[in-house]
């Protein structure tokens, strides 16, 4: 098992090495040199340029050096905490994402486990009551679920609820709330307006999850140790919990891992339409006026996010299921 | 007696049945076999009619829109969708549906300006109209359109019209051409690369497979979404909707080449042990034609499954980035640039019409999950 999970860290690492270097990428996109770019919009709006500002942002970042140096330079200050400069708001990036990733992650895990809770709970139902009526309509609803853009599902609820109930459900925060610092009261009205987010995020997920649930447990389901325990007289509902459910868990867990991507997707995307205060529409406006350092401080994280969570379901799964184990070497 | 020997020969006579279709089955050929599995697959049947449908019209777009999509008036802003009728005022059926002629009037008290029907005029709905002219891709003028009014002073908006009173339903079908060729397109070229590197990485296999799919997994586990919104940020704003729409396309497959690569390895990997690979090479067939003529074939209705289930993901991920303005810019018509309008709630909220565009990319996208499932399960035809 130790050895697993060392051999699964030094691959993370290399993971990350390599999203690091796509990262940079990102910075060094943009046409030109963004230092310049700065200069000539402060020039437009008539600031005066501080020739000796410019030439300490010009060293700071190394723009007078070859690439790879200035890979260095970004990556040093990234490990020591510093994501670079944001011109567009004039600010360090640290002091403009933490919150924002923070908000992300509660975001994104809570409809993680949204997904996983209400995707079992149906995948069991759906396998164990197979062809009824309810088995049919979920599997219907999980179809559609996998063919509807989540950012379209995020439109029309803003749409119903503007349209019938009067009410702005975008947002993590009431009005009061918004700009307040985090206190018990704000932690709450963040729960209040959670669950949009969370129904729009997990009804993609959702759907993945029960039709894989429903599938897996169908499969040991036919199998003959469970006709024997049937046929020792084992309670129905004991024996589903005892064994089948237990194995057909294992490729649920492995699922989580690819579920991940999938949620800091639609996380993205939806939060700029329900205007959340998470990563998306910092990341979208970003990339509009080309402010790359924050830009690409964000896709470094969302990708660590990501590869972070896809190590602790391959460390869990190897746990539960020890043939994987052996079978990886 | 008699009842036992009808019921012999009944089962004489189900056993030839029987025995007939075997033979049948003996003799068809791969691509019938799948044919007839596939036709058991209802909802697959559907979906690909809806998917033939919805390819005619992206090809005879000029055709089937009534208007000109980029034409506008300001008088029709957001006018609803006009509706068709077939029994008049007084209470006459008429074969032919017809519309109303279409009224403003102010709201005496919100000011707001509301359309109305002005029930003194009947425009019928022919088929074959002529309207405004066009050039049929590029080529062939022509101004006959599939259905629309005859009178010129008359309009109608089968879906509503826009902020810029365009005609809603002639731009949804303008967008199917771009939305649809898009997924088309970006499948072919994830196809090549994925073909190319999951069959070298398949068929060599040791360190290169190794290398190859570790960097699969990498592509894999990074978030799509931020990396696709960073990389078409970075596509000058000044390119031609032409080279813009390419780079979006080239973009959507650098990532969507790794699940084809996934499945052509997978292949090679179970067909390399075949007996009849190795009778094959046996014979002195030359690797080349081993690949292309034995090994190929049996996976190719593999690789059209996973083509047909890869292209919804580049409809949604080019709709994505064109709604949130990354992606294709106006005045390119694509499904994600018309959704684009709905960002505005208020303007949703009176003109629900807007988010039509949605439910043309959700039928695309379902169509195409079915008629993969169905080509996937079809693809085996052995299995049961």
């Amino acid at each position: 098992m130790l050895e697993f999970i060392v051999r699964r860290l030094g691959l993370m690492v290399l993971t990350l090495f390599a999203v690091t270097l796509v990262a940079f990428a990102v910075i060094e996109l943009p046409p030109g040199d963004y230092l310049t770019a700065y200069a000539a919009t402060l020039a437009a709006s008539g600031d005066t340029v501080d020739k000796e500002q410019l030439e300490s942002l010009k060293r700071r970042f190394g723009l007078d050096q070859p690439m790879y140096m200035r890979y260095l330079k970004w990556i040093w200050g990234v490990l020591h905490g510093d994501f670079g400069y944001s011109f567009g708001w004039n600010k360090p990036v640290s002091e403009l994402i933490w919150e924002r990733m923070a908000l992300t992650v509660a975001v994104t895990f809570s409809a993680l486990i949204f997904t996983w809770v209400v995707g079992f709970l149906i995948g069991v139902y759906s396998a164990t009551h197979q062809y009824s009526a309810g088995d049919y309509i979920f599997t219907a609803i999980s179809f559609i679920g996998l063919g509807i853009p989540e950012f379209l599902i995020a439109l029309v609820l803003m749409w119903v609820g503007y349209r019938y109930f009067n009410a702005n459900i975008g947002g993590l925060f009431s009005q009061e709330y918004q700009t307040a610092p985090w206190s018990w009261g704000k932690f709450v009205d963040m729960l209040k307006h959670l669950w949009v987010p969370l129904i729009v995020l997990g009804v993609g997920g959702t759907a993945g999850m029960i039709r894989i649930m429903r599938a897996n447990l169908l499969d040991e389901l036919r199998k003959p140790y469970v006709i024997t325990a049937r046929a020792k007289g084992l309670r129905e509902r004991h024996l589903l919990l005892k064994y089948p459910v237990r194995i057909a868990l294992n490729p649920f867990v492995s699922t989580a891992g690819w579920a991940l991507p999938g949620l800091i997707n639609g996380a993205t995307i939806i939060s700029v339409v329900l205007s959340l205060p998470t990563n998306g529409p910092l990341l979208l406006n970003a990339l509009m006026v080309q402010d790359m350092y924050l830009a690409a401080s964000f896709i470094l994280l969302l990708s660590a996010l990501t590869i972070i969570g896809t190590l602790i379901s391959d460390i869990l799964l190897a746990w539960l299921d020890p043939r994987i184990r052996y079978a990886r070497r | 007696m008699a009842a036992e020997e009808r019921q012999e020969q009944l089962v004489v006579a189900e056993r030839a049945a029987l025995r007939e279709e075997g033979e049948r089955v003996f003799v068809a050929s791969q691509w019938q076999l799948m044919w007839w599995r596939f036709r058991k697959h209802k909802m697959a049947l559907v979906s690909g009619a809806i998917l033939i449908l919805l390819y005619s019209v992206a090809l005879f777009a000029e055709f089937v829109a009534p208007y000109d999509p980029h034409k506008y008036d300001v008088k029709f802003t957001y006018a609803p969708p006009t509706r068709l009728h077939f029994i008049d005022e007084a209470g006459r059926f008429h074969l032919r549906p017809f519309v109303y002629g279409l009224k403003q009037e102010r709201d005496p008290k919100t000011m707001k300006m509301l359309f109305a029907e002005d029930r003194t005029k009947i425009y019928p709905l022919r088929f074959f109209v002529r309207g405004a002219p066009y050039k049929l891709w590029g080529l062939f003028s022509a101004d006959r359109h599939l259905f629309g009014l005859e009178e010129k002073d008359a309009v109608f908006f089968l879906l509503g019209a826009d902020r810029m009173g365009r005609d809603l339903f002639s731009r949804i079908v303008y967008g199917t051409r771009i939305s649809m060729s898009v997924g088309l397109v970006g499948i072919g070229i994830s196809l090549v690369l994925g073909v190319l590197i999951g069959g070298v990485s398949g068929y060599y296999g040791g360190a290169i497979d190794t290398v190859i799919q570790r960097l699969i997994e990498f592509i894999r586990s990074i978030p799509t979404i931020p990396l696709w919104m960073a990389l078409s940020a970075a596509v000058p704003k000044e390119w031609s909707p032409l080279r813009v729409y390419f780079a979006i396309t080239v973009l959507l497959s650098l990532i969507g080449w790794t699940s084809m690569a996934r499945v052509v390895r997978g292949r090679f990997l179970a067909l390399r042990e075949e007996d009849f690979v190795m009778a094959a090479l046996l014979v002195g067939a030359s690797e080349l034609r081993v690949i292309l003529r034995h090994m190929v074939p049996s996976f190719l209705s593999h690789i059209i499954a996973s083509l047909t289930l890869g292209i919804p993901g580049m409809i949604l991920a080019e709709t994505s980035l064109s709604f949130l303005g990354l992606g294709l810019r106006p005045p390119v018509i694509s499904w994600g640039v018309l959704l684009q309008e709905s960002q505005n709630l208020r303007a949703v909220a009176t003109s629900p019409w807007l988010l039509l565009p949605g439910v043309a990319v959700v039928l695309a996208v379902l169509a195409f999950n079915f008629v993969g499932d169905g080509l996937r399960d079809a693809a085996d035809p052995y299995a049961r």
